[in-house]
């Protein structure tokens, strides 16, 4: 099968180029990393992150075929129609969005910047006491589909506003973060964390256009934990 | 050769949970420290953890002592964990799990609002009489991100200086051994770098990937052992690996032992629930090294599933939907990624995998590294400004076989103990050794071989073929003579390793240098391992051998100890002396 892979080496190149690999896939429906690894075999010179290899750690968020997403747990038959049976190529680019290093490996820094700003943890001014804070299933439960996040910013690199905004707008990973904490009994902070997020930027220049929805690889929505916090700042302004 | 210098008092090597609870006490303390690792703190392979954390906080049984999971840990190990440091573990784990609990950690809740704790593999109550214990505290199936995250997050609020992505290549010492720091390279730019520092943290992770089939993440090469046995510094019990029961067939990736602690079982072809045959109490929540050796009799036996017959299956479709979406929601997405299979219709295809390295650097509860005044015998002495916590160390807690869930709190407990240890010194003042240019030099010969390397083999065949060596001479059953055969093809491998080719020179995000830095720990750590396991002459724990196939208190109750400069294997005495209860004495092992 063919691949398309976007190449960029600030050393040597000037502009990025897209170069094409021929790859035996002996017709396996393989996973998009496993193709990487392949192409790697034949050109080392070629560099993606990755670690995990099983959709937990994050790293290897990126752009196949227009759409973004973790290379190792989307196989090929998922990409697009066509690509597992070789009618059409595989197309790669590094995530949208952020400066290229280099080849698929992008510049996370604004992302994590993002992420820096919500104060993602935990805060509680009471003493603690000498076991856990005690917390119900039901307040437990309110973190699920928040605390799984990866941190792989497929969501925010797909998001319009993070685009124009990727300095003033938390966009939806970090948002979602906030939201974790704002919605964890244990944590004590929630005015000053709203207080935060109350300006035209951080959050409400998100437009509910909820591509962040439909790429998360974890299957979250960021869309509606904003949601939650765009209410609880409505409230909190009454 | 003059690099740029960067100086702390303290360094600490790897950013995965160990890593991360130590920096965090440092930084707490206000000395100058620094955390280096190779990938983005989140990603590394803690992240990876699902089953949970083992610790006697009495939730699930408000009876359950500590003491309890210390005997569990012992008879685990088979004997050769050391007493005080299990003690130290069991003993101080609930402090541990606690704080992570108040630092935002979102375990799963019972009904009184305490943590969940489930079943795990080896647990007891009332040492081994009263029946199976519920003591691994979860956050559903994915207890290891939540404690990575939850530690990236404490470090975030307490100011860690972090250096992610940059790869730590080579330890430097002076002319007397004294650890004074590494030599790194920062990834995205290319440049090599000499931290300096007081205290030289190791908490490097396993290195499960000099196996071709492992359930560890592809950045597990072992480089702190490959750099300690680089700088001459031996490895104890580096025998001693660990193979998962359920590791998916095919894909290697884990499904954690809380399956079985749920409530799930394996089934051979003929649907067999089998481990009632070898393990007729604990069944399949007897130990791990039990439950795998089980698993190949039957697949050797001609009872394995598949056209192959190379698998059997882990059956947890009865546990019904809602047991398996709320409880084991992340093995429910792995099984349909990479089995193709949903578990609450059908059962999983599972097979031993490569998963733990119980041995590594031998160290002391403190974390100091440890070793012996004649290379691989004689008396432990310390490894100056050198410390070493998690996977990475051997303290040793799992002796030959670790129990599921205490490798999470080994790493907060310990990390939090080097921590605390590394302050209190520094405090006192600690020594900066300093290193000659020529020391410098001779750390960066190594980075410099690959970059002046012309010609030779790839990198990616001569890792596929170490792996597969190790696969085949070094798996779940070992026999003299194959390991043998082991040892002189990874000796032929060393020879071509070190003539092998870096084609790609080019500085930034060079991920294919990484890789072939990579490969000469791989090396490393396959030798180290081959050798100690065709040395240690017995059966014990996840070393079992069909020479040698019973346990030899005699002459093997005791660590071994690998000498890289002669390449030797000799031993180490095991602490039978906890401080406060009485030895746990060594018996027969069964479940
Ligand atoms: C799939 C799976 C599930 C598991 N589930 C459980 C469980 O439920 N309970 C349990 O107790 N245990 C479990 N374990 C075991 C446990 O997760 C690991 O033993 C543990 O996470 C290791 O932690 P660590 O901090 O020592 O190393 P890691 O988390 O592996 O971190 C190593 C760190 O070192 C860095 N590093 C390595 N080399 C270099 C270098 N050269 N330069 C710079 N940085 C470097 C890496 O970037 C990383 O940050 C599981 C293991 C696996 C494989
Ligand atoms: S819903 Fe909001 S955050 Fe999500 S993609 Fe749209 S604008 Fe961005
Ligand atoms: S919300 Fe989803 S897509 Fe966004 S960073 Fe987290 S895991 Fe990735
Ligand atoms: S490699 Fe970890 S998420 Fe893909």
């Amino acid at each position: 099968m063919k691949v398309s892979i976007y190449r960029y080496n600030p050393e040597t190149d000037r502009e990025p180029s897209m170069k094409e690999y021929e790859v035996d896939t002996q017709g396996k429906d393989l996973m998009v990393l496993d193709i990487l690894a392949l192409v790697k075999e034949q050109d080392e010179s070629m560099s993606y992150r990755r670690s995990c290899r099983e959709g937990v750690c994050g790293s290897d968020g990126m752009n196949m075929n227009g759409k973004n997403g973790l290379a190792c747990i989307t196989p090929l038959s998922q990409v697009a129609p066509g690509v597992l049976e070789g009618k059409k190529p595989l197309i790669l680019r590094p995530l949208p969005g952020l400066p290229v290093i280099r080849d698929l490996v992008v510049d996370m820094g604004m992302f994590y910047n993002q992420y820096e700003k919500v104060q993602p943890f935990l805060q509680n001014n009471t003493p603690a006491p000498a076991i856990e804070r005690l917390q119900t299933p039901e307040d437990r439960a309110k973190l699920d589909g928040l605390y799984e996040c990866i941190l792989c910013a497929c969501c925010s690199t797909s998001c319009p506003s993070f685009w124009w905004n990727p300095d003033k707008f938390l966009g939806p990973a970090a948002l979602l973060q906030s939201y974790r904490f704002l919605a964890d009994s244990r944590d004590n902070a929630t005015e000053e964390r709203l207080s935060k997020l109350d300006d035209p930027f951080s959050l409400f220049r998100c437009h509910g256009i909820m591509n962040c929805v439909s790429v998360c690889p974890k299957g979250l929505n960021p869309t509606r934990a904003i949601g939650h916090i765009r209410s609880m700042l409505l409230e909190r302004g009454i | 050769m003059s690099i740029r210098t960067i100086t702390f008092d303290a360094i600490v090597v790897g950013g995965g949970g160990a890593g991360m609870r130590a920096s965090l006490q440092m930084a707490q303390s206000g000395f100058k420290t620094a955390l280096i690792s190779k990938v983005f703190p989140t990603r590394s392979h803690t992240v990876s953890a699902q089953g949970g954390i083992t610790c006697a906080i009495a939730s699930a049984d408000p009876n359950d002592d500590w003491r309890w999971h210390m005997y569990d840990t012992v008879k685990g190990s088979d004997y050769i964990g050391d007493q005080d440091a299990i003690e130290y573990m069991c003993n101080v784990g609930p402090e541990a799990v606690f704080e992570l609990d108040h630092m935002g950690l979102p375990f799963s809740r019972t009904e009184e609002g305490r943590i969940y704790q489930r079943p795990f593999g080896g647990q007891s109550k009332n040492f081994g009489e009263g029946g199976q214990a519920a003591r691994t505290c979860a956050a559903a199936d994915r207890t290891g991100h939540a404690l990575l995250h939850t530690l990236y997050q404490q470090n975030l609020k307490n100011g860690t200086q972090f250096y992610n992505e940059w790869y730590a290549a080579e330890l430097v010492k002076d002319a007397d051994g004294n650890v004074c720091g590494v030599i790194a390279i920062d990834i995205e730019s290319g440049e090599t770098v000499f931290f300096k520092a007081k205290a030289t943290v190791f908490a490097t992770g396993g290195s499960g990937r000099i196996y071709a089939s492992t359930t560890n993440a592809l950045i597990n090469t072992g480089d702190g052992v490959g750099m300690a046995l680089r700088a001459g510094l031996p490895v104890q019990d580096i025998e001693m690996w660990q193979f998962h029961p359920t590791g998916i067939a095919g894909a290697g990736v884990l499904v954690t032992e809380g399956c079985r602690g749920e409530g799930g079982y394996l089934i051979n072809k003929d649907g067999e629930r089998f481990m009632e045959r070898y393990a007729p109490n604990a069944k399949d929540l007897a130990s791990r090294d039990v439950v795998a050796r089980s698993m190949m009799m039957e697949i050797l036996d001609g009872r394995g599933a598949g056209p192959d017959g190379d698998h059997v299956f882990l059956k947890l479709d009865h546990l019904g939907e809602e047991v398996l979406h709320s409880r084991l929601p992340g093995i429910c997405e792995l099984a349909i990624t990479f089995a193709q299979t949903d578990p609450v219709k059908e059962p999983i295809p599972v097979v031993p995998t490569c998963h733990y390295m119980m041995g590594g650097i031998p160290t002391n509860v403190h974390g100091q590294a440890i070793k012996l005044s004649g290379g691989h015998e004689g008396e432990d002495q310390f490894v100056n400004g050198l410390f070493a916590v998690g996977e990475v160390a051997c303290v040793s807690v799992h002796g030959a076989n670790r129990l599921g869930g205490n490798s999470l709190l080994d790493l907060v407990v310990f990390g939090r103990a080097a921590g605390l240890f590394i302050e209190d010194q520094l405090r006192q003042g600690m020594t900066q050794y300093e290193p000659t240019d020529a020391d410098i030099d001779q750390a960066l010969a190594r980075v410099r071989r690959w970059d002046e390397s012309s010609g030779g083999e790839s990198v990616s065949a001569l890792r596929k073929e170490l792996q597969s060596v190790m696969q085949n001479h070094f798996g779940v059953f070992r026999k003299g003579d194959l390991m043998a055969e082991g040892v002189a093809k990874l000796a032929d491998l060393r020879e071509r390793i070190s003539k092998a080719h870096l084609d790609d020179k080019s500085k930034p995000f060079n991920t294919a240098r990484i890789e072939a830095l990579e490969l000469d720990n791989l090396l490393e750590v396959a030798e180290a391992t081959a050798i100690a396991a065709e040395g240690r002459t017995e059966s014990r724990g996840a070393h079992s051998r069909y020479d040698y196939p019973d346990r030899d208190d005699e002459n093997w109750l005791c660590h071994s100890i690998f000498d890289p400069t002669a390449k030797k294997l000799g031993k180490r005495e095991v602490n039978f002396k906890p401080k406060t209860v009485d030895t746990f004495q060594p018996k027969a092992r069964t479940y």
